[in-house]
């Protein structure tokens, strides 16, 4: 017997592992948002369940409501496919309508039964441990270990057997198709899986919020990361730190746990969002930046190359009148022909503007580079100047 | 009928209507834009974003003051998207992931919040849960005029800026062209498509804001090509689904009136789906049998011209007996020639083609298609 809050923690782990497994095939598959519409669309299949059994933890539950996940993916094709409205469109029309069904049933019922539409949206993790699984009178742990670790295993089960059919179905459908993987039939059993997912998750964060856990950990590794295996790893490490973290958090603050998570969640993402390496906000301004300055060097290195032989308009060469000819500031020359004579392209000497015999390299490859051919010159000089690398 | 004299003649059910029908004219109006622009989707992260905002405003000015709601909800709904433009520019992440995260962080971030609010004691509180799925018994005269103002200052803005606004949502690149400046233009659109949601959240929710942004447009493409038509009947489409779904509320109020306005909308959007002139599925049904049809008679009388050709006289009488063997051989399809004119049927059940239906087929096999 571990204490209450091990306890709690213990679900919010799970449940964050089993989102974060499914959810990296999600976002490559540009399905975030269906996994929206389905949290929200199986509102009516818990709110039915729920009236016929009586509990949240029941089998048929699970099952009414991986139904209706996957009648909404069913519906929203048969709209996307009349051609009457885009898919997007689509979406956006058939989950309202499923969820309004929901919302209508547990509050016109919510007087007789022990549901209401918090606990369905937000989740009550804080109640999850009190409903436990008795088997012969022998207490075996919180009704919701059972239910989330069964789909842990289903999740990982499926990824497993399945991983080649779905990585080659996720980046390329119509392939698989031609290998005979049956891409439709994987995804239907992808949306059942999520829809049982959401089922299991919702006890512990709620319909609306099991989004974040499916879909922001998945994100942030894929920002990280190309290789599916790596981003599953990758993506559970994710969850569990947000579940953990969100947590703590909102313990500390006395705030609710579901979106203390989500929030967690979401503020990981952006943090890496920020600062990661190659995909980073960060690092993609000073990629451009470099690059911009890059090919104001490459600018200025190509127009004294042009003009090196040509004795008559020896001013063409001139710092003071660069500004005429290229249209710079003259702060901005300053800048640019620094840099370039520290990267030892060009010499200065009484104003004048030569150029090296690097600086002659440079520009070949410059040329190179702007009529797309390939060039040995790159590999060496990728290290000095990005714009060599190919991005 | 009952509900609308009702609806008249109760002073709380007319302010009620009143707001619930002015968030449906400027969703209808705004849904437009945003389904025109395959932004259906982003109507539901603002709306799921904008609770932090509510939220915010509760928070700092301790009163509910629909003025101060509305101003936070649109800019966290604001923010929202500033988000979700800016990471998928600058990143692989598609928009629809980054919409989820959009949702994920601001709706969770907002229910933080809400927790908060629930611990301070204060007793103005109720309103705040309202907006999740929406109450417009708790719309004040006040709450009416903020919107009605509002809504009026959007439509007068999208008139003014009908026509720039026309060539962003259709050919952006041929509007950047013309000079006009599209990120300015973009970011007012995005504007008032925020501002339309967050004028329906107290009423709609914020769970379901975005389908009275979807619904009343997509009901209103399938029954015109035009966009001002498209607007104008998104518009009323909004309105009739305020003013029933708050008149069937008030036959039962202990529901939300979020989901009774959405789904008269969804219900409007079905009809228009399954019976619209034209795009309606009953009529592309129809459409299609009929040239189904045509395409029957056609290509049977070309084969009754190919086996004229094998005899020297056009006209010559054959059995209607030497077509049975035909794949596509039907009686029907025989007397609907002959009622056309095009063959002549004689009692002794033989057939031969007509000068009319000579030319007919002659001009079928030339153009590929009869006219």
């Amino acid at each position: 017997m571990i204490g209450l809050q091990w306890e709690i923690i213990i679900i919010a782990i799970l449940a964050a592992i089993t989102c974060a497994i499914l959810g990296v095939f999600l976002v490559l598959r540009k399905m975030s948002m269906t996994s929206d519409a389905i949290s929200h669309a199986i509102l009516p299949g818990i709110a039915i369940g729920f009236l016929i059994t009586g509990t949240i933890n029941s089998p048929l539950l699970i099952i009414l409501a991986a139904l209706m996940g996957l009648l909404t993916v069913a519906m929203t094709e048969a709209v996307t496919s009349t051609r009457l409205v885009k898919e997007d469109a689509a979406t956006g029309l058939v989950f309202p309508a499923l969820f309004s069904i929901g919302v209508i049933l547990i509050s016109k019922y919510a007087s007789n039964i022990h549901i209401d539409t918090d606990s369905v949206l937000l989740g009550e993790i804080a109640f999850a441990p009190f409903d436990r699984l008795v088997i012969r009178e022998i207490d075996i742990g919180p009704k919701s270990f059972w239910v989330l670790g069964t789909t842990i295993l289903l999740n990982l089960l499926f990824v497993l057997v399945f991983f080649k059919e779905l990585k080659l179905s996720t980046f390329d459908s119509n392939l698989a198709a031609t290998f005979g993987f049956m891409p439709i039939l994987l995804n239907y059993m992808l949306m059942g899986l999520v829809s049982i997912t959401i089922v299991s998750s919702f006890e512990a964060v709620g319909v609306i919020l099991v989004i974040a856990l499916l879909i922001a950990p998945a994100a942030t590794s894929y920002l990280l990361n190309d290789n599916l295996k790596n981003m599953i790893t990758l993506s559970v490490i994710f969850g569990i730190i947000s579940a953990l973290a969100g947590y703590w958090i909102a313990r500390w603050l006395d705030a609710s746990i579901a979106g203390m998570m989500a929030t967690v969640s979401g503020l990981i993402f952006f943090l890496v969002y920020l600062l990661a390496p190659g995909q980073g906000l960060v690092a993609s301004v000073r990629r451009r930046q470099r690059q911009k300055l890059e090919f104001a060097q490459m600018t200025l290195a190509m127009h004294i190359y042009n003009h090196s032989d040509d004795s008559e308009n020896i001013e063409e060469r001139m710092k003071g009148k660069l500004g005429y000819h290229l249209g710079w500031s003259v702060s901005y020359i300053e800048k640019i022909v620094k840099r370039s004579q520290n990267s030892g392209i060009i010499t200065v000497k009484d104003d004048l503007i030569s150029i090296t015999s690097k600086g002659i390299g440079f520009v070949e490859a410059a040329n190179m580079l702007i009529s797309s051919k390939y060039h040995p010159s790159f590999q060496r000089l990728r290290n000095e100047f990005i714009i060599f690398t190919g991005n | 009928m009952e509900f609308i004299i009702e609806i008249l003649s109760d002073y709380t059910t007319r302010t009620i209507a009143l707001g619930t029908s002015l968030l449906g004219l400027i969703s209808g109006l705004m849904g437009t834009w945003a389904v025109l622009r395959r932004q259906s989707l982003l109507g539901d992260a603002v709306a799921h974003a904008s609770l932090p905002g509510i939220a915010l405003a509760f928070l700092i000015t301790g009163v509910k003051n629909s003025l101060f709601f509305f101003i936070g909800a649109a800019i966290a709904g604001w923010i929202a998207t500033a988000w979700v433009s800016n990471i998928t520019r600058n990143t692989k992440i598609k928009t629809d992931t980054a919409l989820a995260i959009a949702i994920a962080l601001f709706f969770g971030f907002g229910m933080v919040l809400i927790t908060f609010i629930q611990r301070t004691p204060n007793a103005n509180q109720g309103g705040l849960e309202s907006f999740l799925f929406g109450q417009a018994a708790t719309l004040l005269r006040e709450d009416i005029l903020i919107m009605a103002i509002t809504a009026a200052i959007t439509i007068i803005i999208v008139l003014l800026l009908w026509k720039e606004f026309k060539l962003l949502a259709f050919d952006p690149q041929h509007a950047h062209t013309t000079g006009v400046n599209i990120k300015v233009l973009d970011i007012i659109l995005n504007s008032l498509i925020v501002i339309a949601i967050v004028i329906g959240l107290q009423s709609v929710g914020v769970v379901l804001m975005s389908a009275m942004l979807i619904a009343p447009a997509a009901a209103a493409r399938q029954w015109t090509d035009r966009l001002g038509a498209m607007a104008i009947l998104a518009s009323l489409f909004g309105l009739l689904s305020g003013i029933a779904g708050t008149g069937i509320s008030s036959f039962a109020p202990l529901l939300p009136t979020g989901p009774l306005i959405v789904l008269v909308s969804i219900f409007i959007v079905t009809i228009s789906f399954l019976f619209a002139p034209k795009r309606g599925l009953v009529a592309q049904y129809t459409l299609k049998q009929k040239s189904k049809k045509r395409i029957a008679l056609d290509s049977m009388l070309i084969n009754l011209f190919e086996i004229c050709c094998q005899h020297s006289d056009p006209q010559h009488l054959h059995s209607v007996n030497i077509l049975k063997p035909m794949p596509d051989y039907n009686k029907a399809t025989i007397k609907k020639l002959s009622e056309q004119g095009l063959i002549t049927l004689t009692k002794q059940k033989e057939w031969c083609l007509t000068e009319k239906g000579i030319t007919n087929a002659r001009r079928i096999i030339k153009n590929g298609g009869s006219s």
